[in-house]
């Protein structure tokens, strides 16, 4: 139910337009992309692979967004420390310069309501 | 790998770890479900309860199809292969769980045309290649995988495929998470949702989970760090006394889920009054069966099934492990009679079920492990 | 079926039943081939069999698997192989060509290794039985010289050296099966491990107290075996182990663990701490040792087990598999 594994279309079929070759790191195989016919893959695209299907298109924007919240672990509370050490505790909706705005699913650290 | 060694970065997998750690308050216990098996999987595979503090716990969910399949049901399936015109097959996951008279390896070294597929096309193609034969795919899987038998039996029937059909076991997630919190016997404290089945229904499905029971839920992708983000997310929220649905797997999940899968869902299933659930009982609109105008390609409809109740030793502990009330070394069974070699429940027979991964990748491992860890 | 996977079955089977109505020495651990002594003159002797579906796959063919195989099995008990006989149990109706192309690569294959096919038999059985075509062999050879291979002299903190990446051989056949419709640009690894061992042997003979051929159940199986054998634990650690990005990728797909996938050209060597540097350095300089890795040590825990560490901190024990390791889609 849950083994997917991100991969690239590398090769479409013109006749056949809901197949394409996928290609992860090297390993090749002709998916279905029937559950993606409302928004069908282009090449260069990723989609998540399951059973030879295509689920969804992966969105690189999102991964660069979620890498992004990582590596701001931390970095965010420590600059909240210092902040405190000057007796800012409210944050005042503080935006980093790395992400201005932080999208719904992921909780910029440090931009709690506790501080509002 | 792209979109998977990113999300393995030791280091920020460190810090994420310290994040969690931060976040944790020390006078209180967190009881976290990942309700899918494929978590499990991945929790042991990478070793990520070793980062987390002690009073973080991890409870294994039900979201593990093979182990939730009455054993009936495999001897069904079996008794339809029976046929020598039949040729069964099924997902590697299958293959080695035992029904009454075995699992279908062992029918296969007894004679059995058996063969393990990777996809449910796979299935149809050989029905294609076969015209003398009989194709039959045993289906297992949640809404991350029913899409795709659907597809597939919608192409059999554009094809007019008559030597192909399909014996349904496909279960629906939201019961069975319904049965968990339903359990008197459960404390749940937050809920990591299963990411791959979410990429079919949305999150909108687990709204009622934070409504209603007012748990956090984090919609989960399988990497270390999507997991550890995930708890990340749930301990924020309960330190905030919130309840809401995350998408912690954005990159990967709608939030409306995938339109196009939820309608050959529905061209081609419809649900079962109820089906059993190995541990879990009888569960009512949990499972889904084939419809009416797909008769034909229903297996159950097709040929004979037995459809005899194999009720498990009662010796066996499953459904408390299932509910994540028992850990699988608390079950009087475990690794004594029941070893992946020797499964006596279907959580050890799955390589994802709680007590498989248990015992293959953390019963051994002593307290010197965390010292271990720094090797090099 | 799983008695023959190499995992804990085929190992129940042989030190269950076999070895005590057909060994005369229990005392023995059961290695990869015996070393005896006839009054001073000392040959290594095995015997190993072969089975493969498809009989030829990208890289190879049963008939080099059988050669490179037997002279594995001798180099890894630290002797070098002289001479081998052959039998073919062939299914009536295997047409003559397939034959011929065997037996030609078994030929090119021994002559390569530098071994002699003194001699053979053939059997013919039904139509049905044999899977095509059976091969079994026995080799027979010298002790190299500098090397004394005992799974009793492993002591903690030993290192495990591996010789190149694993998963070659076993990936390549499950694609060349043709049941999983995936395309890699992959061959099998089968070749003769000789020239590294005997590289070994030269520059840290001393130090080297155990080597194996992780074959069928993969590097996984041998260091269990081992660390059953010796009461101790083997820690690995996982970033070093080398894996091609195409065994890892059919790896992710499927749902398998690279270590446990069977090789055929590749070996485990436990060194000794102080020799290990030297023997690292034997393996990476000989011809086709260039991917040899430190991939882990031996400790006092977790007794009787292997346990996978990560960098980050994270940990698993691997074991042994039951049967051959399946495709999984969950």
């Amino acid at each position: 139910m849950c083994l997917a594994i991100p991969g690239q279309v590398v090769e479409l079929f013109p006749d056949q337009p809901n197949t394409a070759v996928i290609d992860v790191v090297g390993v090749r195989r002709k998916v279905n992309l029937g559950l993606l016919q409302d928004n069908l893959p282009v090449q260069g695209d990723w989609v998540l692979i399951h059973v030879g299907f295509a689920m969804s298109k992966i969105s690189e924007a999102d991964a660069i967004d979620q890498m992004r919240t990582l590596r701001a672990l931390g970095e965010a509370e420590a600059a909240m420390q210092e902040v405190q050490g000057y007796g800012m505790e409210t944050g005042y909706g503080m935006e980093t310069a790395e992400n201005p705005e932080p999208s719904p699913g992921i909780l910029m650290p440090g931009l709690k309501k506790d501080w509002a | 790998m792209k979109f998977v060694d990113e999300f393995r970065e030791p280091e920020l997998i460190t810090k994420t770890s310290a994040e969690i750690r931060r976040l944790a308050d020390p006078d209180r216990h967190y009881r976290i479900m990942e309700v899918c098996g494929g978590h499990t999987h991945a929790i042991y595979r990478f070793g990520l309860k070793d980062l987390l503090p002690a009073n973080i716990e991890l409870i294994h969910g039900p979201g593990c199809p093979v182990c939730v399949l009455p054993m009936g049901r495999i001897d069904d399936g079996l008794a339809i292969a029976q046929n020598p015109d039949v040729i069964f097959t099924a997902f590697g996951d299958m293959m080695r769980v035992p029904g009454t008279q075995g699992s279908p390896l062992e029918h296969k070294a007894r004679g059995m045309d058996v063969r393990i597929v990777y996809s449910p096309a796979d299935a149809l193609k050989l029905a294609e290649k076969n015209p003398d034969r009989h194709v039959m795919f045993f289906a297992i899987g949640f809404e991350t995988t029913a899409p795709s038998t659907a597809l597939t039996l919608m192409r059999a029937k554009a094809q007019r495929l008559h030597n192909f059909s399909v014996f349904c076991n496909h279960v629906t997630i939201i019961p069975a998470i319904r049965a968990i919190l339903d359990s008197p016997d459960m404390r749940i404290d937050a809920f990591i949702g299963p990411g791959h089945v979410s990429t079919v229904i949305g999150c909108r499905p687990y709204e009622w989970i934070a409504k209603n029971e007012n748990k956090p839920v984090a919609v989960s992708g399988f990497e270390p760090l999507d997991i550890l983000q995930s708890i990340v997310m749930v301990l924020r929220q309960l330190k905030a006394d919130e309840a809401t649905i995350e998408n912690q797997y954005k990159r990967v999940v709608p939030w409306e889920g995938n339109r196009a899968a939820l309608r050959a869902m529905a061209e081609v299933f419809e649900l079962r009054p109820y089906f059993e659930w190995r541990g879990l009982g009888f569960i009512s609109q949990s499972a889904l069966r084939l419809r009416e105008s797909y008769a034909e390609w229903d297996s159950e409809q097709r040929f004979q099934v037995p459809g005899v109740r194999v009720t498990d030793p009662k010796a066996a502990q499953c459904g408390e492990v299932l509910k994540g009330v028992l850990k699988p070394h608390q079950c009087k069974l475990f690794g004594n009679e029941c070893t992946p070699e020797h499964p006596v429940g279907a959580l050890m027979v799955s390589s994802e079920g709680s007590c498989a991964a248990y015992f293959n990748y953390e019963h051994r491992k002593t307290a010197m492990v965390t010292s271990i860890a720094s090797v090099a | 079926m799983a008695h023959g996977a190499g995992g804990k079955a085929s190992r129940r089977l042989v030190e269950g039943l076999f070895a005590p109505l057909l060994f005369s020495s229990s005392s023995e651990p059961l290695g990869d081939a015996a070393h005896l002594d006839f009054n001073g003159t000392k040959i290594a002797i095995t015997t190993d069999s072969f089975v493969v579906k498809p009989l030829s796959f990208p890289g190879g063919s049963i008939g080099e698997l059988a050669v490179n195989g037997t002279v594995n099995d001798l180099a890894v008990s630290g002797a070098k192989a002289e001479a081998m006989v052959v039998t073919y149990v062939l299914e009536a109706g295997l047409p003559t060509p397939i034959l011929e192309a065997e037996a030609r690569a078994m030929g090119n294959a021994a002559r390569k290794a530098g071994v002699t096919i003194a001699g053979g038999d053939t059997k013919v059985v039904e139509h049905g039985k044999a899977d095509s075509m059976y091969i079994t062999t026995t080799g027979i050879g010298r002790p190299i010289h500098g090397l004394k291979i005992d799974p009793r002299s492993v002591r903690a903190g030993d290192k495990i050296l591996l010789s190149g990446p694993i998963g070659d051989h076993g990936i390549t056949i499950l694609l060349a099966r043709g049941e999983l419709d995936l395309e890699a640009d992959l061959h099998s690894d089968t070749r003769s491990v000789l020239p590294l061992v005997e590289a070994l042997a030269r520059e840290a003979g001393p130090g080297v107290r155990w080597m194996r051929d992780p074959t069928r159940g993969g590097v996984a199986t041998s260091l269990n075996e081992l660390a059953r054998d010796c009461r101790l634990g083997i820690v690995l650690m996982e970033e070093t182990i080398p894996v091609r990005d195409a065994v890892r990728g059919a790896c992710e797909l499927l749902g398998l663990d690279p270590l446990h996938i069977a090789n055929e050209g590749q070996f485990l060597a436990v060194v000794a701490p102080e020799y290990a540097d030297a023997a690292l350095n034997a393996l990476s300089l000989a011809p086709g040792g260039q991917d040899a890795q430190v991939i882990g040590e031996v400790r006092e825990q977790p007794s009787g087990a292997v346990l996978v560490t990560t960098r980050y901190g994270g940990s698993r024990i691997v074991d042994m598999l039951v049967g051959d390791p399946l495709p999984r889609i969950c």
